[in-house]
């Protein structure tokens, strides 16, 4: 997992609420035993027609959005299955954060393990950001700020631990790992 | 010791290392449940890293998302058509073969979906932690236990250490009063539920289903509640195990026996909610009140009784698109709706209960001429049971499909498929668009309204069949 810090980019929004991971990617391309190149079918439903070509009304198949790393979506975004693939889709396709006034808990933890960060906003902040696509906006993990344009800075809130993971690189395994001997002392405490 | 909620009680037996403001606690978990899908890079971090599989007497693991249904790849000679899906089942072959993990495969006659066989089996007990890589791992709740889905980064967690990372979530105590009246099952009573908690209204919290209504249900039933907990946006759904569930578990292959049996009960009987245990949260509802519930929309929170009308609501944008989808009008009534296909299975309700009450409708009728009855056992001993007492005969009498174990139509994952803009009313437990095929219109409901509909081949209410 890349160090995550600072995210400056133009926001892309897809403003429908409750956005499942069904939708994110669906079912048929979950039958990978890997975790790359699932970019080109994040939102495969909504992003080509029958023959496979790009629909053009599609949001993220319109010029704007190419090189967007931020996606702001509607209220309840991940909700659904709990395939990381989700995750997996969307940073492969290039996004490293996704904004919402609710992210659901699944795909929030999933986000955290991989480098994508999921931040939650105020309705105000959200209903201004989806108002407002294409805006240039900068998160910064290390002050847990996200800025808009004229210098509006929102707090979000993140698990200190998984920031923590997020700022250096660091992936939880070896935290869980370094805690053997405890794990140990319970199991036999339980006679397990 | 202050009162405590039977989540509270689950929680702290598990606690290896409790919370603090910097770290998450570390979380024991009991049983570890897998299937192909999710499991395949959690394996192969495991062996880039050079580590084992810690516990591989708490693993279970099982093939249900991607196997065909029909007998013949199954049992047969004829191979899994869908050459990517042969291939995950093949890694997962190979995976628990490296590891040692017990796998249920493609001819074990335990197979069967994950949230189905953990019950089947005893091993899914009151007071443990139980997770899967899949979000309907909250099913398990129906025994008093932790039970939630994780994704794959976790699966290795799991596998590696047997614990998590987790901050506690809050508890939400939905309290349900009354019972449900003929013709009304458990999928009715969780559908109205997620109707009023909402699909994010659950979101952070740990359900417990409380009051005489939940009392009154059989474990099967209380499986298909806890097992949409996730729909409403819950962590987890949980039940206090009672002698419901004691019975249910006794002499099954894997609940323990003799002298454990009596320790463990003991232990059990613990761990209900305390009176005047406080909850974060709280809903209220009448389980007397209920009808047969039915979705319109493309999430499980857009339901209505099933002699109701579809909601008008002007300047909604989301919910026009949901309607655009699926091809229907504000105000539109639901019940004579013209449908295409009914699946009947699941882990919500692929149970041989769920079984019983569409052989109660499909007896002696016949499927409605252009419909498909898909008709999928959640698991080879669900199967086999059915078979024995007559249902699967029933259902070929009817006209309906019948196959072999699996999650099939609820995911369309291993080509059972519902066709482009074609109704399907389903048991199983999402909507979402595209979820049966792309551009498949589901409609969930109860095994009697859509075992109904499919004799009707047109949305009916079970209870002028019954
Ligand atoms: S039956 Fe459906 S919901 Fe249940 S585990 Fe299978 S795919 Fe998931």
């Amino acid at each position: 997992m890349q160090p995550l810090q600072v995210i400056r980019s133009k926001t892309v929004v897809m403003a429908s609420t409750n956005i499942d991971t069904d939708q994110i990617i669906p079912a048929r391309f979950l039958t990978v035993t890997t975790k790359e190149g699932l970019g080109k079918e994040l939102f495969a439903d909504w992003r080509y027609d029958a023959q496979g070509n790009p629909n053009p009304n599609f949001v993220l198949n319109q010029p704007q959005s190419k090189g967007s790393q931020v996606l702001v979506a509607g209220k309840n975004f991940g909700c659904g299955s709990s395939r990381e693939h989700a995750p997996w889709a969307l940073l492969d396709f290039g996004f490293r954060a996704v904004i919402s006034s609710e992210i659901a808990d699944i795909f929030k933890n999933n986000s955290l393990k991989n480098g994508l960060l999921p931040v939650v906003v105020d309705e105000a902040t959200h209903a201004w950001l989806i108002g407002n696509p294409g805006a240039d906006v900068t998160i910064d993990l290390s002050t847990n700020t996200l800025t808009l344009p004229g210098e509006r800075r929102i707090a979000f809130a993140i698990e200190a631990f998984a920031r923590y993971g997020l700022l250096n690189g660091v992936d939880e395994l070896g935290y869980l790992r370094s805690k053997l001997a405890d794990i140990e002392r319970y199991e036999a405490a339980r006679g397990w | 010791m202050s009162a405590r909620t039977l989540f509270d009680k689950v929680w702290a037996a598990h606690e290896v290392v409790p919370e603090t403001a910097e770290t998450p606690a570390v979380l024991y978990i009991d049983l570890h449940l897998t299937h192909e899908v999710t499991s395949p890079q959690a394996f192969s971090q495991l062996k880039s890293l050079g580590l084992p599989v810690r516990r591989t007497d708490r693993t279970l693991a099982t093939l249900d998302h991607s196997t065909p249904t029909r007998t013949e790849q199954v049992f047969g000679s004829t191979p899994i058509v869908m050459d990517a899906a042969a291939k995950q089942v093949r890694a997962m072959e190979q995976n628990c073969a490296d590891f040692g993990v017990e796998l249920f495969g493609m001819r074990d006659p335990k197979r069967g979906i994950v949230h189905i066989i953990g019950p089947e089996l005893g091993a899914s007990q009151p007071g443990f932690t139980i997770v899967c890589g899949d979000s309907h791992t909250s099913t398990h709740g129906a025994f008093g236990a932790l039970a939630f889905g994780i994704g794959s980064t976790e699966v290795g967690h799991v596998f590696a250490t047997q614990c998590l990372l987790q901050r506690k979530p809050k508890s939400f105590a939905v309290n349900v009063g009354g019972h449900l009246k003929p013709g009304v099952t458990a999928k009715d009573l969780i559908l109205a539920i997620i109707g009023k908690v909402g699909v994010s209204g659950g979101t952070g919290h740990v359900l417990e289903y409380r009051g005489a209504a939940i009392s009154a249900l059989s474990m099967e039933e209380r499986m298909t509640i806890c097992n949409m907990s996730i729909e409403a946006g819950a962590r987890a759904g949980m039940i206090a195990p009672d002698e419901t569930t004691f019975q249910y578990l006794k002499g099954r292959p894997r609940a323990p026996s003799g002298g454990d049996w009596e320790r463990s009960l003991a232990r059990w009987k613990s761990l209900p909610t305390d009176p005047g245990a406080r909850f974060d949260a709280s809903l209220d509802i009448d389980a007397a009140s209920l009808a047969p519930m039915i979705t319109y929309g493309t999430n499980p929170g857009m339901v209505l009784p099933i002699n109701g009308a579809i909601p008008l609501k002007s300047g909604d944008a989301v919910f026009d698109k949901a309607l655009a989808y699926m091809g229907f009008k504000a105000g539109d009534a639901m019940l004579g709706k013209p449908i295409d296909v009914v699946f009947i299975g699941s882990c919500t309700n692929g149970r041989l209960e769920d079984l019983h009450a569409a052989a109660r409708v499909l007896r002696g009728r016949k499927v409605a001429k252009g419909v498909q009855l898909l008709i999928v056992p959640g698991s080879q001993a669900v199967k086999r049971e059915a078979e024995a007492a007559g249902l699967a005969q029933i259902f070929l009498d009817a006209g309906a499909d019948w196959r072999e174990s699996g999650c099939s139509m609820c995911l369309g994952m291993n080509g059972d498929l519902v066709g482009k803009g074609k109704y399907s009313v389903s048991t199983s437990n999402r909507n979402f668009e595209g979820r049966q095929g792309v551009g498949a219109r589901t409609l969930l409901a109860s095994p009697y309204t859509a075992a109904a509909s499919a004799v009707c081949g047109r949305i009916a209410d079970p209870r002028e069949l019954l």
